[in-house]
């Protein structure tokens, strides 16, 4: 063999398989490449949620330094036992119960009539996105400034209907939290209404086009070809907006800070309350752990749909 | 941009079989008429849509001692005034919170933008021992609320000292694995035969990732490095818990410090609203294209 050929030939033979002498340094050239976002991976993500899982078997307290002494599950028999615990639970649900179907079905709705609209969807864009891009405090500002009570511009609305004394949306116990969730809804539904318009992009004309030679109407064509079609993004719709959802708690520290009373404490709202203002690191950390289960399930939901929906495609 | 799909959002082509709609009487399918329907309905649903911006809007133009009064007032006001405006910003706090979620969000974004794409480059295009465990943690990533974080998250920034520090804010947001997996998606579908030259030419990995592969990825970074930096300027909870000097608070910081502050000067709350969101209103309406696919790509959800 000539110098020559051997310069060339391994690197054309080799080249899709990599050679042994290349391996070694591929491998840490590849390493190389995952390090600086696998540190901050490990740091920030893998790490914690470890450490959170280990913490939350331990009376660990903001005020002393370690994790503390090992109490195994006591941290979850003291959550399982307490009414605080409980009620933020059953809070997050309520929220995720008031926020998810409209914020599902308000978005589809929109997403398809201005899907029809030959014209402004820059408008439309406008209209419903914009408010998704703005930070959760502001909003949080505006709405606290419409429900403001007696003057503010609800309770006036409420004084043109007809009512004398509206109540109060905040402060009232019962009502608060559906106040959080109209701000919600009115905040965030802008990003199912893109994933929709995304969706409805990739429906075929010609699909419509072929229904209403057939005589179908816009009512038979929606019902028909545009709900069945968009199932994958009803789906990951659906279940992006539940895990969201249990997530909530910029607008319910901003708004309400949990009340009236402990009215609209989610769980989110109880972790940190447990965590930085009881400084009960380890039940904080169950707690976490609890709702990191719940989200994570419904994570694994997602996927298995997915995958269930991509093999039936 | 198919390419940025992680979310399974987008079918290609058409592969659930449509059900033959039924046929009704040929020619009367109300298309004028529901067409009309349609413009009414969402233009009512748009009108509601704005109503609060508006609402915040005009508020911040009236004067504090009117806006007091309510609704009313507000409404029968008919001298638009710029106090608000001038006093918030002849002050130092609003300039501070612009500097402290300017500087976290571009660096946020930066960081995410190179650090992402250099390991989704590794998995995508490099064969190594090791690579389905590495991507299996990062699938089990996207899964992780990092909201729920927040405490081990503060503890640990505690004890490397970092609290307080713009880092705190930074460092935490940068394992962006969503962003990750878009990279891959969109690298996994480029051509082979496009680094394969270099490579026969000697390029190292290195050389491919900056000069082959960075240079046709510009739509999905600059789609994620929007999309990234929207979600540092917005987030609330992180810089909440690590930064307490008032001079280094974020804009959302700053703004849920607002309603305290101010008291019944509602005028200088929303103005400040209005101030806090208007770099973000910038952004959008100059990028809106990008920050939309961004969105509709990555499936975030605030």
């Amino acid at each position: 063999m000539s110098a020559q050929t051997v310069g060339a030939q391994p690197a054309v033979t080799n080249v899709p398989r990599g050679d042994e002498g290349q391996t070694g340094g591929r491998q840490r050239s590849a390493w190389l490449f995952i390090a600086p976002f696998g540190f901050f991976y490990v740091c920030f993500l893998l790490g914690p949620s470890l450490y959170m899982f280990v913490a939350s078997f331990f009376d660990t307290s903001i005020v002393k330094n370690g994790l503390g002494n090992f109490i195994g599950l006591e941290n979850y028999s003291a959550l399982m036992q307490s009414r605080d615990f409980w009620s933020s639970m059953w809070h997050t649900l309520q929220f995720t119960i008031y926020t998810v179907p409209p914020l599902v079905i308000l978005s589809f709705v929109f997403a398809v009539l201005a899907n029809r609209m030959p014209r402004g969807s820059t408008f439309w864009r406008l209209a419903f996105f914009t408010p998704y891009i703005l930070p959760s405090a502001a909003i949080s500002l505006i709405w606290v400034f419409i429900f403001t009570a007696d003057t503010g511009l609800w309770a006036t609305v409420q004084k043109w209907l007809g009512s004398e004394a509206p109540t109060p949306v905040l402060g009232t116990p019962s009502l608060a939290m559906v106040g959080v969730a109209i701000a919600t809804i009115w905040w965030t539904i802008g990003f199912n209404f893109i994933l929709y318009l995304a969706g409805l992009q990739d429906i075929p004309r010609e699909l419509y086009e072929a229904a209403a030679i057939d005589g179908a109407t816009p009512w038979q064509q929606i019902r028909h070809l545009t709900i069945p079609l968009l199932s994958r993004t009803t789906t990951l719709v659906l279940l992006l907006q539940i895990i969201a959802s249990l997530k909530i708690f910029d607008q319910v520290y901003l708004m309400t800070s949990g009340g009236p009373g402990t009215s609209t404490e989610t769980a989110l709202v109880f972790i940190t309350k447990t965590g930085f203002t009881d400084f009960r690191i380890g039940a904080a950390a169950a707690a976490s752990f609890l709702l990191f289960v719940v989200i994570v399930a419904i994570a694994v939901i997602r996927q298995l749909a997915e995958r269930a929906q991509q093999k039936g495609a | 941009m198919a390419t940025i799909d992680t979310s399974g959002s987008r079918r290609s082509g058409v592969s659930v079989a449509a059900p033959r709609a039924r046929v009704a009487k040929p020619g009367a399918n109300g298309g004028k008429t529901f067409n009309r329907i349609t413009a009414v309905v969402l233009g009512i649903f748009a009108v509601i849509w704005l109503i609060p911006s508006l609402w915040a809007i005009k508020t911040s133009f009236t004067d504090n001692a009117v806006s007091a009064l309510g609704t009313q007032a507000i409404l029968k006001d008919v001298n638009p005034t710029l106090a608000s405006y001038s006093a918030l910003l002849g002050g130092g706090d609003l300039w501070n919170w612009y500097l402290a979620s300017f500087i976290t969000s571009t660096l946020s974004a930066a960081l995410v933008v190179v650090f992402a794409s250099m390991a989704a480059f590794a998995i995508s295009r490099m064969r190594f021992r090791g690579r389905n465990v590495v991507f299996v943690l990062l699938l089990a990533g996207i899964m992780v609320p990092a909201d729920v974080l927040i405490i081990p998250i503060f503890q640990l920034l505690n004890s490397v000292g970092l609290l307080n520090t713009y880092w705190a804010v930074i460092f935490p947001q940068v394992s962006s694995v969503i962003a990750l997996f878009v990279f891959k998606q969109f690298f996994d579908g480029l051509p082979k035969e496009l680094e394969e030259a270099a490579r026969l030419d000697g390029a190292t990995n290195w050389r491919i990732y900056r000069s082959v592969i960075m240079p046709l990825s510009r739509p999905v970074l600059s789609a994620m490095a929007i999309v990234t930096f929207v979600g540092v300027w917005n987030n609330l909870i992180l810089p909440l818990y690590v930064l307490s000097n008032p001079d280094l608070m974020t804009i959302p910081v700053g703004l849920a410090t607002v309603q305290g502050s101010f008291g019944q000067r509602f005028s200088d709350i929303q103005a400040s609203t209005i101030l806090g969101a208007l770099p973000l209103v910038v952004l959008f309406l100059v990028f809106q294209r990008r920050i939309v696919e961004g969105v509709a790509g990555t499936g975030l959800k605030g």
